[in-house]
């Protein structure tokens, strides 16, 4: 897929910790309201490099730009507000969903009016009335929606979902894919989503990047890369024999 | 002072030796295995506290502004190694206690010159500073604990409140209120039961020297109120201090992650 003007860029970025490598020379690029999953077994340095993009582990500099811009330049909470993160486990904090919703905005001295907490919650799925609701009463599912609903409230333009649906059963976690590719669809939002369910990918990826030993090992769309004879590392990796 | 009474309590020091030589006996004849411990100890105590007694004899006489700030200097840098060593898993424990109970304890003391409720003599400081910086040095390494547990076992909320913008500060808060807490809570509960249950040391040394219990009742009023002073000024230095130790400068936490 040719992308012009791609949101996020990433170049030969390389990370390592105490003295082992966990990412090598990784290149990608992300254009604005794609949605792109990035596969890869256990330790591939997956989560690693999500977290690079929000900087919440500090990239080397020049080697991540958002909208041309090297992120590593920007203002770091800023950056953050604009990209927002949804992690596997929905760490709310203590109070109710309101509470969580409201979080990021009253940061910044801005209270979030019932309403807006309301349309909110409908754009993660959750009917208004969960505003009251206590944190510790929910669902998996449910938790996770509010998280979603917590990171747009800073009105983000992408998203980066770190297994957002690892510990969900199939039901709720078929709805959060609906969830996003209406995000996507309603807010145009770019998603960068880390996963190992294969079935994920086929759902909801325009592209894939197949990260093995903290290199991009494969590259492409899914239905190319998946397709029945197929002999790309991705589909050997979908196959279970690269885990 | 040294040449007149060196150690006219001699005798009465001895006859309570009396207890320990029973304790050893007991630990004997049960095979408890801790007589060794217990002569050990009493021999320490007998020596470490004898010498301490002539080195405060000999500062007393001299007092000096100087030899006093010494002391002060030294008790201090003992609680900070001690607390530091208890606050392990906190980057830098040793530099964060010394700083919080350095603070805590000059200003408290220098609260309490101020105030006219002390003077700053040897007599009067180094035996109040003895307490103030024992007590400071407890609170500092329970907080220092306390936070280094709450950031391990909050990871999830505190990086979920990063990536939502907030600065470390924020994305700690809630957890170091619980430290703060955890730190100040011993000093609190025995502020209230005082009396209650025990008599505190300084009211049954001064009973004991022959002060009126009103007399002694009125100091210790003023030594709880001073351990809280200590504890809560120690205390938020330690959470100060402590907390930024696990964050970067952009707002990171500076922890040995998993890698997934």
């Amino acid at each position: 897929m040719a992308t012009l003007s791609p949101q996020f860029q990433v170049k030969n970025l390389s990370l390592a910790r105490n003295g082992r490598s966990i990412l090598h020379d990784v290149s990608l690029t992300i254009a604005p309201g794609e949605i792109v999953c990035l596969l890869g077994p256990s330790g591939s340095g997956k989560s690693s490099l999500l977290r690079c993009l929000n900087r919440l582990t500090e990239p080397a500099p020049q080697t991540i730009f958002l909208d041309g811009q090297d992120i590593t330049d920007m203002d770091v909470l800023a950056l953050r507000r604009q990209v927002g993160m949804v992690f596997q486990n929905a760490a709310l904090f203590p109070g109710s969903v309101a509470d969580n919703v409201a979080y990021g905005p009253r940061l910044s001295g801005q209270p979030l009016p019932p309403a807006r907490i309301a349309d909110l919650l409908a754009l993660a799925d959750l009917p208004p009335t969960y505003a009251d609701r206590p944190t510790d009463k929910l669902s998996g599912g449910e938790a996770q929606r509010v998280s979603i609903a917590r990171a747009l409230a800073n009105g983000p333009n992408t998203l980066l979902l770190d297994e957002p649906t690892g510990a969900l059963d199939p039901a709720a976690r078929r709805h959060i894919w609906q969830t996003i590719a209406k995000l996507r669809r309603e807010l145009g939002l770019t998603v960068l989503w880390v996963t190992h369910y294969m079935e994920e990918v086929q759902e909801v990826a325009d592209r894939v990047y197949l990260l093995l030993d903290g290199r991009i090992a494969d590259e492409g769309a899914p239905d190319h890369l998946l397709r029945p004879d197929s002999e790309h590392l991705t589909a050997v990796f979908a196959a279970g024999q690269l885990n | 002072m040294l040449t007149t009474l060196p150690l006219d309590s001699l005798p009465r020091v001895l006859a309570a030796l009396a207890l320990v030589a029973l304790a050893a006996i007991i630990s004997r004849w049960q095979t408890l295995d801790l007589e060794k411990h217990i002569l050990t100890a009493s021999v320490r105590a007998f020596i470490q506290l004898i010498a301490i007694g002539y080195a405060l004899d000999f500062i007393f006489d001299a007092n000096s502004p100087a030899a006093i700030l010494l002391i002060l200097a030294v008790m201090t840098g003992i609680a900070g190694y001690t607390a530091g060593k208890r606050g392990q898993g906190t980057p830098h424990a040793g530099r964060v206690a010394l700083a919080a109970i350095s603070f805590g304890a000059a200003l408290t003391l220098g609260l309490l010159v101020a105030l006219g409720i002390f003077d700053f003599t040897a007599q009067q400081i180094i035996p109040i500073a003895g307490m103030v910086i024992g007590n400071s040095m407890n609170v500092c390494s329970l907080v220092m604990g306390r936070v280094r547990d709450e950031v391990n076992g909050r990871t999830p909320q505190i990086e979920a409140a990063l990536a939502l913008g907030a600065t470390g500060r924020q994305a700690a808060n809630p957890y170091l209120r619980t430290a703060l807490h955890s730190g100040m809570t011993p000093i609190v509960d025995s502020t209230k039961t005082v009396g209650l249950i025990q008599l505190p040391g300084a009211m049954t040394g001064m009973i004991l020297a022959g002060a009126s219990p009103l007399e002694a009742v009125q100091l210790q009023i003023i030594v709880m109120y001073m351990l809280i002073g200590a504890a809560s000024f120690t205390g938020l230095a330690t959470i100060w201090l402590a907390f930024r130790q696990f964050f970067t400068a952009h707002h990171q936490l500076a922890l040995p992650l998993e890698d997934k």
